[in-house]
């Protein structure tokens, strides 16, 4: 018996040792391609316009990602997303446009339009047991066609200042001059008070825990953690700082980060969207209404499209019916690439948006290299297949 | 002594460390049927499944012997090729698929590569069903519209196609009723008798097992403890069978109980429930029974008598459509709409099948233990989750349960049985409930960990919970209840006291029911 004993808290420990590695893994993943990319590119992917660029290019797909790691949680997808972001900013172009609607009327009915498609789909999902699939897959068609409807067909624009800000503009600029180089003082402040943050928060949960005398990870491996995290960070707004400061769409994604992180780690309904994802039967025997949390999800999916809708047409300056086209392949790579469990019950915030930055890095990286499309394509492709595979491959192996 | 057909010599299988098979031998001979007997979790299965490959070479030690020669399978199909057929107790047919495909699935006559050859499957179906007197089913049929019995029997003739000369089933009849039954086992003599198959035949039905077999091989916790031979045509002794499963005597695998039994807490009154599938059929029909406060009730009844769906469609309406009738406690009625308003009411239910319907496997001890409850004690009025309370109520129950793990986030999946089933108990258990149902409680899991999980009911009713247990195995419901309700084809139709509680007891009720309704 003891030496079972023993054989189990070994093979625990490798395993506890494993997650970590995937966690990290993912991280370093993501730096080694940066680092690949700045090598081949002379660095200009490192250049402060380019890091500036790379956040804005990619801020929808994050966005997305949050709302469709639920839907992969519970083991579907949403393919209509795209589509759902195409419609949605163009509501909000003409109404703007067309109509001269005030702005945040217009910002309102397109967060309003995308939560309503998003219950209209909950609706057949949860109340008429239809597949999330061909739910989404069917309004992925719907609502392209729509949005090509109420656009004619054509680009909508341009859009005013006051619109695109939340796409293209800043937070409040203080510029001074550092040796030579001009600097914004509240991307360095922000740096700074987030790894301040972080340090403090790590110490704070580590203290707590060691009071209550539960088990904590070792000193190293804290250590290692707070530094890759604070070293990322003012990397980012370093460059930030040498450029035009904080994106506004930079502090709308890192609050939804928060928001989402904190549901679906430290609240019921995201301890009850697990559940769904790992065993949808034993969720509903221990009382979880699969059904209100399937509806959820996609309605939650929905204003998170609408959101999206509106920060990729202020981007742009106008809204095409083009627009957000494959949005939807993106985002679900991006939870895939970031180690979320196929059949659902596993995949973490924190993945998604590692992933979401793989594919952006390599969409940015390929483009600063003169890649086309189509290769750019092919290679993505071979990205989210080779993460997969290595992701079951390891677990394959853990379970032999 | 006529030949053997099949010797399995000095056969030892390990799971993870625990030892479930142990110097196990087995001598088959040909043109008998030969029964293998034990208590559930006994060994039988895992036997079959190295004789039929499932397990592969060399995952086990010791000999497989069949016609002279030791065999190394590597899978079902290199055990089929040498005849050997087995027939598990969840049938292998595609019920939207035809008699014939079923038949030959896997197994198809081609007439060129790949290419099915339609006119020679439909006449060797034909065949097949005549020489098993099944002439009168057309062949172009769909499975899933014939009767359970009949399923049966075109497992059979699916493994008649394939040449078989050794058929293994097991628990062929357990969904079975008499009449099917019947008609089954004449089947199996018959096929011995015309065509000479050897069969082995896995089954908890005595009577049935000393009707038909030639041979009885009696497996108790992974060894061979005897093989009974029929001598001539006197039927084997059912009471030598038993005594051999059993092997020890009944009081030491049940703990003492000194619960002090209470007044009426929980009670159900004409509980009548249809068949979602086929609304116009009542699963259960006019059920009524009540639970004192620490007291242990059972429910007996054969596979299909209706016990779980009767505990589903208490539990929140789990099962069932159009559900009629009360459910009282502490005398006052109260409407189950859904498991919430269930665990509300501190009522809690114990699936049966921990993986399908109890855990969540993915996920650790923990979340898995607090899952039940997180709506109550386990969060604040904004939902969020208090995890030092989580691992506080973990901690605690691993202690007081014996849970066998290295740390309360030890993923369920990598756990044993008897710790898997300890963690949906402590799920229920933190739930807080007045009334338990606990489904097939220690289905699967070895002896030891059944006497821990009595040992848990027990303290559970000593504390004036009131425990409603669903059970198979006949022994553990006499062992452990207070009272038992005998449940056949949806109805109550019997209720008997500690005192009068046997075996036989519940046995002839279901009997007579059944032949009264003249199923």
């Amino acid at each position: 018996m003891s030496v079972e004993l023993a054989k189990g808290t070994e093979t625990s420990e490798m395993k506890d040792n494993l997650k970590q590695l995937k966690q990290y893994g993912m991280i370093i993943a993501l730096v080694v391609i940066y680092s690949i990319f700045a090598v081949m590119s002379d660095f200009k992917n490192v250049a402060p316009m380019n890091v500036n660029n790379l956040i804005m290019q990619n801020s929808y797909v994050i966005i997305l990602a949050l709302g469709m790691l639920l839907c992969c949680l519970t083991g579907n997808v949403d393919l209509s997303v795209g589509s759902v972001v195409a419609f949605t900013g163009a509501i909000a172009a003409i109404m703007v446009v067309d109509y001269h609607m005030a702005i945040p009327v217009a910002f309102l009915a397109a967060l309003v339009l995308g939560t309503i498609i998003g219950m209209w789909q909950g609706f057949f999902i949860a109340a008429l047991g239809v597949s999330p699939f061909i739910v989404s897959l069917a309004n992925m068609l719907v609502f392209r066609g729509l949005a090509l409807v109420v656009l004619r067909g054509q680009t909508k624009g341009p859009l005013p200042h006051d619109f695109t800000v939340v796409g293209a503009g800043y937070l409040p600029q203080f510029f001074t001059n550092i040796g030579g180089t001009k600097i914004e003082l509240l991307s360095l402040v922000a740096g700074i008070v987030i790894s301040l943050f972080i340090v403090f928060m790590e110490l704070h949960s580590r203290r707590n825990k060691l009071r209550q005398g539960f088990a904590v990870s070792s000193k190293m491996a804290m250590l290692f953690k707070m530094a890759l995290s604070v070293l990322i960070v003012n990397f980012f707004t370093i460059k930030l700082a040498m450029y035009m400061g904080l994106p506004m769409v930079l502090l709308i994604v890192l609050v939804l980060i928060i928001i989402y992180t904190f549901v679906t780690t430290r609240t019921v309904p995201g301890r009850q969207i697990y559940a769904v994802g790992g065993n949808r039967k034993a969720a509903a025997l221990s009382g979880i209404k699969v059904n209100h949390v399937m509806f959820w999800i996609y309605t939650n999916m929905g204003l998170l499209a609408g959101l999206a809708g509106i920060v990729l047409s202020a981007r742009n300056a106008s809204a095409t019916p083009k627009a957000g086209d494959m949005f939807e392949m993106d985002a679900i790579a991006a939870c895939y690439i970031g180690g979320t469990a196929v059949a659902g019950g596993a995949g973490t915030v924190t993945g998604a948006v590692v992933g979401a930055l793989i594919m952006g890095v390599l969409n940015n990286g390929m483009s600063l290299l003169g890649w086309s499309v189509d290769v750019q394509r092919v290679v993505k492709g071979l990205v989210l297949l080779a993460a997969v595979s290595v992701d079951l491959y390891f677990k394959q192996k853990k379970n032999a | 002594m006529s030949e053997a057909i099949l010797e399995m010599r000095h056969i030892n299988k390990e799971f993870s460390g625990v030892k479930a098979l142990d110097d196990v031998n087995l001598v088959v001979e040909k043109g008998e049927i030969h029964a293998i007997c034990g208590e559930n979790g006994a060994g039988k299965s895992t036997l079959m499944n190295i004789l039929s490959g499932v397990y592969p070479f060399g995952t086990y030690s010791g000999d497989v012997v069949y016609k002279g020669e030791v065999c190394k399978f590597h899978d079902i199909k290199d055990s089929e090729r040498k005849g050997i057929v087995i027939i598990h107790q969840e049938l292998a047919l595609i019920p939207l698929l035809s008699i014939a495909e079923n038949m030959f699935l896997g197994n198809e006559n081609l007439q060129y590569p790949n290419v099915i050859d339609w006119d020679v499957t439909q006449r060797k179906a034909m065949e097949v069903l005549k020489s098993i007197g099944m002439d009168g089913e057309n062949v172009n049929h769909t499975v899933g519209d014939l009767g359970m019995g009949k399923q049966q029997m075109i497992e059979i003739a699916k493994a008649l196609a394939k040449d078989v000369e050794l058929l293994i089933l097991d628990e062929p009849t357990s969904a079975l009723n008499e009449e099917e039954s019947n008609m089954l086992l004449d089947l199996l003599l018959k096929l011995k008798k015309e065509q000479g198959i050897t069969s082995i035949m896995i089954s908890h039905k005595l009577n049935e097992l000393s009707r038909i077999a030639d041979n009885i091989t009696i497996i108790r916790d992974g060894r061979t403890i005897e093989t009974i031979v029929r001598n001539n045509d006197e039927p084997i002794d059912e009471n030598r069978i038993i005594k051999g499963m059993v092997g020890r005597t009944i009081t030491n695998r049940y703990p003492e109980r000194h619960a002090a039994v209470g007044d009426v807490i929980f009670e159900v009154k004409d509980w009548t429930v249809a068949d979602p599938e086929e609304p116009k059929n009542n699963k259960l029909s006019q059920v009524s029974f009540h639970v004192r406060r620490g007291e242990v009730v059972g429910f007996a009844g054969l596979m299909g008598a209706g016990r779980t769906e009767l505990a589903m469609s208490l539990f929140g309406r789990t099962y069932g459509a159009g559900v009629k009738g009360k459910i009282l406690k502490d005398g006052r009625e109260i409407v189950l709409k859904d498991v919430q308003t269930a665990i509300d009411n501190k009522i809690a239910y114990v699936p049966e099948d921990r993986h399908t319907y109890g855990l969540v496997l993915l996920n650790d001890i923990k979340w898995n233990m607090t899952l039940a409850s997180l709506n109550g004690r386990f969060s604040n009025k904004q939902s969020v989750i208090r995890e030092d309370d989580e691992i506080y109520a973990a901690e605690d129950y691993k202690k007081k349960i014996n849970i066998k793990a290295n740390s309360i986030t030890q993923e369920v999946g990598s756990l044993s049985g008897g710790n898997q089933q300890k963690v949906v108990l402590a799920k229920w258990m933190l739930s807080e409930p007045d009334v338990l149902i606990l489904d097939e409680p220690t289905r699967g899991i070895d002896v030891g960990a059944k006497y821990e999980i009595y040992t848990i009911i027990n303290k559970l009713a000593e504390s004036g919970k009131a425990i409603v247990m669903i059970s198979s195995e006949m022994p553990e419901l006499l062992g452990i209840c207070d009272r038992v309700y005998v449940l056949n084809a949806g109805r109550v139709v019997g209720e008997l006291a500690k005192e009068q509680m046997n075996q036989e007891a519940i046995m002839k009720l279901i009997m007579d029911d059944s032949a009264r309704k003249g199923i």
